[in-house]
């Protein structure tokens, strides 16, 4: 198995690592750098729960190379709350309880965020078809839902 | 037992019955959730499992010498070779010894995907590679997934030893069945299909295993510990004394079932760490997951018929159920105890005619799905109830409240021994009726209808039951299989330190979906007065803990917080003793209020928890002398309201007596073209007792019904005739997506239980256990259809609609 060297900038923090060809995206985050908030469902990508943004936009790492982000910049959920505070979206989660058993979570909150940063101000319908893309076997999505319109409000006024 | 005594609930409650956010949270928003792929050691190996590519055959040879020439494998474990390392897995089925179970095939393959070899590398990818270099030779038996055939003189045998396909069969009839059936005006039958569809959590199994051979000590780390009382029986197949087995737990990635008392995972892991003497991490893929997870939900056939007067007043229901159970039967026939809990539903009935066949077959086998059970038994009966109403042409909600058991009526027993404890059917349908709308609906039905519309609605009433007694796993038989175990303990141990903190020990599976953290925290802090987020909730492993079942039955928000009452009394008793001397008083004149004791008369004169922790931990020596230094207790909470089965098993006893009730109205339109239905408005009103924290139970309410819509709609593990899995991945397996899943109105009514703490009642599983009801009834009434066989896919509703069309 052939091995490649790549650069990566993943959280604001510039890395360098030498992968296996095979080695997926999922895989070299949580085993490689220990970023285990990124979770693997499916390995298919059918489930979602492996999102990261890759230049803003979700990805399912579980389907990409870690060679193929080579000179990439990654964000993944230990992004959000680098400190004390949490993030406003998972501030909104938690008041909601858009979340059960957690595992889908940090996929969700990526894939809420690329939604609100695309669109401040989505309505309830845009929220909900936004998020279809990930799988939550838990919440039936409705706490979700209210959860990334509440964060949205909350961001906009943070930004107004 | 008798009754137990009616309990008065406090009136006025400080934290439970609010919702604040859940304990569990910050941990699953950061990324921190400590799921067991998370858990990695030094020096670790990690597994993979080939499986088998037929449904039924013998296995003729294994050839693993390509696989072990592979740089990085450590060891291989075939079905060759398993039981020199395993006893067979923990099993309480009916006849163990003839259906035998162990952690791979042995002899032949009995499904497809059922473990052939396992093998051990320094990665979980090498260990693939190396997996798919085994060589099995097969011998192809004749496949074996349909159960009727299964039945049938000349079907092949899916366990030699058992000399037929059925491990179980048993009628039970519970009152005078024959007797309301002839005093019947009216009697509909029907034939009804519950299609087989599981959990499917999002995590799927996982352990990691480590054996110290200088102790002798196997340690696991899992996502899956339940049943700690049991955990004897794993040692045993592990071959480790009881007392050096230590599961860990972890919190868990959703299980609603699926991770049920699943060791098979563990197992596998705990082998290999012991033949390689390194850390072994087993965590099982998708496929794993789908093909060999041991947790299918129930796959059943029934006939079933329905006897009522001619003006609506039902009167005996007689079951014939076939269960597909698939190639083991690990939990006997306890899914169908599930179904008995509550056979009779809200409703006033005499009698219950139940004849259970249990068939094996060459599909994975079935465990545990939100419902357990229960779930399917609604399902017929309000699919029955539906049929009698359009016989009977009566309004599907009139039919149902007419029958309801009344206030006054409880506590209720149904005919086949279990106990209601408490209801208020018609407060929680006056709420539905409100909450949906139900006859503007009926009104704009009609009105949508004019414009070509297919509009249906549906209702549903239902129960569910909580707190399972373990009765239920035996009073099957004539004999238990092995004792007549009765209760399923649920264990805390609550330390007041020296300043005054309170940390909560608990005893099963971490968090697993459920909220344990949170509802700990909210009866500690109501019993203690602290504040919940100032509660630390810790989790032991199993050597050094105490009995514990775990999540299951929609059980253990009530049977933690016994424990937690219990266990808080004891605090409060030690502590008002030390109280009483730190402010020379008599121990009868303290009253406990806001957190500390207080002379009576006197509020001023009080010493807070923390004051007398403090005391408790530090000055021993100037307290009296029987207090020891600390301020700790612990309790067991046993079963609280259980009674024995009859030797006739005419009657069941009391199993499962705290009993939930829930109506749901459903507006659907479907397309008759391509069979899609779309959701137009969703209520759901609950009654489970007290609730501790109203947006949890909201999120298990719409959580569990958007399951039961997959399980109506799309979801089954589809075998084929030649016991192919046509469904191994989420590309085939489909869950609801949001766009899929309605918006819930969710309304509470709440009658506490006289007889848990606060009157709490389960609420865990209660979407899934009656959103199938009322969306079958929404698109039979849209289309004209009755749906009879689940799921009801868009390509047989279209069939349905079909077949009416041609009359």
């Amino acid at each position: 198995m052939s091995t490649h060297d790549i650069t990566v900038t993943i959280n604001g923090a510039t890395t360098s690592a030498s992968v296996e060809a095979r080695r997926s995206l999922a895989d070299f985050l949580r085993h490689d750098l220990g970023l285990v908030g990124t979770h693997i469902g499916c390995e298919q990508g059918a489930c979602g729960a492996c999102t990261v943004l890759i230049g803003g936009r979700s990805v399912r790492s579980c389907i990409m190379f870690a060679v193929q982000a080579d000179g990439a910049e990654i964000q993944t959920v230990e992004s959000l709350a680098p400190g004390a505070d949490m993030h406003p979206l998972q501030e909104a989660f938690r008041r909601h309880q858009g979340l059960q058993c957690g595992f889908c979570t940090p996929g969700m909150l990526l894939r809420s965020l690329e939604l609100i940063n695309d669109n401040p101000d989505l309505t309830a319908e845009e929220a909900r078809e936004g998020i279809s893309s990930n799988m939550c076997r838990c919440t039936g999505y409705q706490y979700i839902v209210d959860a990334v319109l509440d964060a949205a409000a909350e961001m906009r006024a943070e930004e107004g | 037992m008798t009754v137990p005594e009616v309990r008065q609930h406090p009136e006025h409650l400080e934290w439970v019955g609010k919702s604040i956010p859940r304990v569990e949270d910050p941990k699953f928003l950061r990324g921190r959730g400590n799921y067991i792929d998370d858990y990695e050691v030094p020096n670790m190996l990690e597994v993979a499992v080939a499986r088998s590519t037929m449904a039924h055959a013998k296995i003729l040879s294994i050839d693993t010498s390509a696989a072990e020439a592979v740089p990085g494998v450590v060891a291989i474990v075939t079905s060759e070779n398993v039981t020199d390392h395993v006893n067979p897995m923990p099993d309480f089925g009916p006849s163990p010894d003839k259906h035998t179970w162990y952690c791979l095939a042995v002899d032949k393959v009995r499904y497809m995907g059922e473990g052939v070899a396992v093998v051990a590398a320094t990665s979980r990818a090498v260990a693939e590679d190396a997996a798919e270099l085994i060589e099995v030779e097969y011998e192809p038996l004749e496949p074996l997934t349909d159960m009727l055939e299964a039945l049938e003189d000349d079907a092949p045998l899916v366990h030699e030893a058992l000399e037929s396909n059925v491990p179980f069969h048993r009628k039970f009839a519970f009152g005078d069945v024959d007797g309301d059936f002839a005093a019947a005006d009216v009697i509909v039958r029907d034939t009804l299909w519950w299609g087989r569809s599981g959990g499917q959590p999002l995590e799927t199994v996982g352990a990691v295993a480590d054996y110290d051979a200088a102790t002798g000590m196997m340690t696991i780390h899992v996502n899956s510990m339940s049943f700690t009382h049991f955990l004897f029986l794993l040692a045993n197949t592990l071959r480790v004394p009881s007392n050096k087995l230590d599961l860990q737990p972890h919190p868990s990635g959703g299980s609603f079932g699926a991770k049920f008392f699943e060791v098979k995972t563990a197992t596998i892991a705990a082998m290999m760490a012991r033949i390689t003497g390194r850390p072994v991490k087993f965590m099982q893929d998708r496929l794993d997951n789908i093909a060999n997870g041991d947790h299918h939900g129930s796959d059943r056939y029934y006939e079933v018929e329905l006897a009522a007067k001619a003006d609506g007043t039902l009167l005996s229901t007689r079951y014939k159920v076939v269960d597909n159970y698939g190639a083991y039967i690990q939990f006997g026939v306890g899914q169908h105890g599930n179904s008995l809990a509550q056979a009779v539903g809200p409703y006033r009935m005499s009698s219950i005619g139940y004849d259970l066949t249990a068939v094996l077959t060459n599909k994975c086998q079935q465990g545990a799905y939100r419902g357990f059970g229960s779930e399917v038994g609604n399902w017929i009966l309000e699919r029955m109830v539906d049929l009698m109403a359009a016989e009977l042409d009566m309004d599907p909600f009139e039919i149902r409240r007419m029958n309801f058991i009344q206030p006054d009526q409880f506590p209720y027993f149904i005919p086949t021994g279990n106990c209601y404890d408490s209801g208020d059917y018609e407060a929680v349908h006056q709420k539905t009726l409100e909450l949906s709308d139900y006859k503007g609906w009926r009104k704009r039905q009609a009105e949508m209808r004019a414009e070509g519309r297919h509009i249906g609605i549906g209702v549903c009433t239902c129960q569910e039951r909580s707190v399972f007694s373990a009765t239920e796993f035996w009073f099957w038989f004539d004999e238990p299989v092995a004792a007549p175990v009765t209760s399923a303990p649920e264990s805390v141990t609550l330390k007041v330190d020296a300043m005054g903190a309170v940390t909560a020990t608990l005893y099963s599976n971490a968090s697993w979906g459920n909220s344990p953290e949170t509802m700990v925290a909210q009866f500690v802090a109501e019993e203690l007065g602290v504040a919940p987020d100032d509660v630390s909730v810790v989790y032991a492993g199993s050597n050094q803990g105490m009995p514990a079942t775990g999540p299951g039955g929609s059980r253990f928000t009530i049977m933690v917080g016994g424990a937690v009452e219990v266990a808080s009394q004891r605090i409060r008793t030690k502590a008002a003793k030390i109280a009483a001397h730190l402010l020379e008083a008599n121990e009868d004149d303290l009253v406990w209020e806001s957190g500390g004791f207080a002379v009576r008369g006197s509020p001023d004169q009080r010493k807070e928890l923390a004051e007398i922790a403090l005391a408790a931990h530090m000055f021993k020596h100037s307290l009296p002398e029987e207090i020891e230094t600390g301020l700790e207790a612990s309790h067991v909470q046993d079963h609280p309201y259980t009674t024995m089965p009859n030797p006739e098993r005419t009657n069941l006893g009391v199993f499962y007596p705290f009993v939930g009730h829930a109506s749901h109205v459903v507006v659907v339109e479907v397309d008759p073209e391509t069979g899609r239905v779309e959701f137009l408005d969703y209520t759901a009103v609950h009654d489970c007792g007290t609730v501790v924290n109203p947006r949890s139970v909201g999120g298990q309410v719409i959580g569990g019904t958007v399951q039961g819509l997959g399980s109506t709609l799309y979801e089954e593990f589809l075998y084929d005739e030649d016991g192919v899995l046509r469904t191994p991945s989420f590309a085939e397996y489909l869950i609801p997506s949001a766009m899929d899943s309605p918006t819930l109105r969710v309304g509470h009514n709440e009658t506490p239980s006289p007889y848990t703490p606060y009157g709490v009642k389960g609420g865990g599983e209660a979407g899934r256990m009656m959103a199938p009801s009322a969306i079958c009834a929404a698109i039979d009434d849209a289309v004209g259809i009755r749906i009879r066989r689940l799921p009801a896919t868009p390509e047989r509703i279209v069939e349905m609609i079909d077949a009416a069309a041609d009359g």
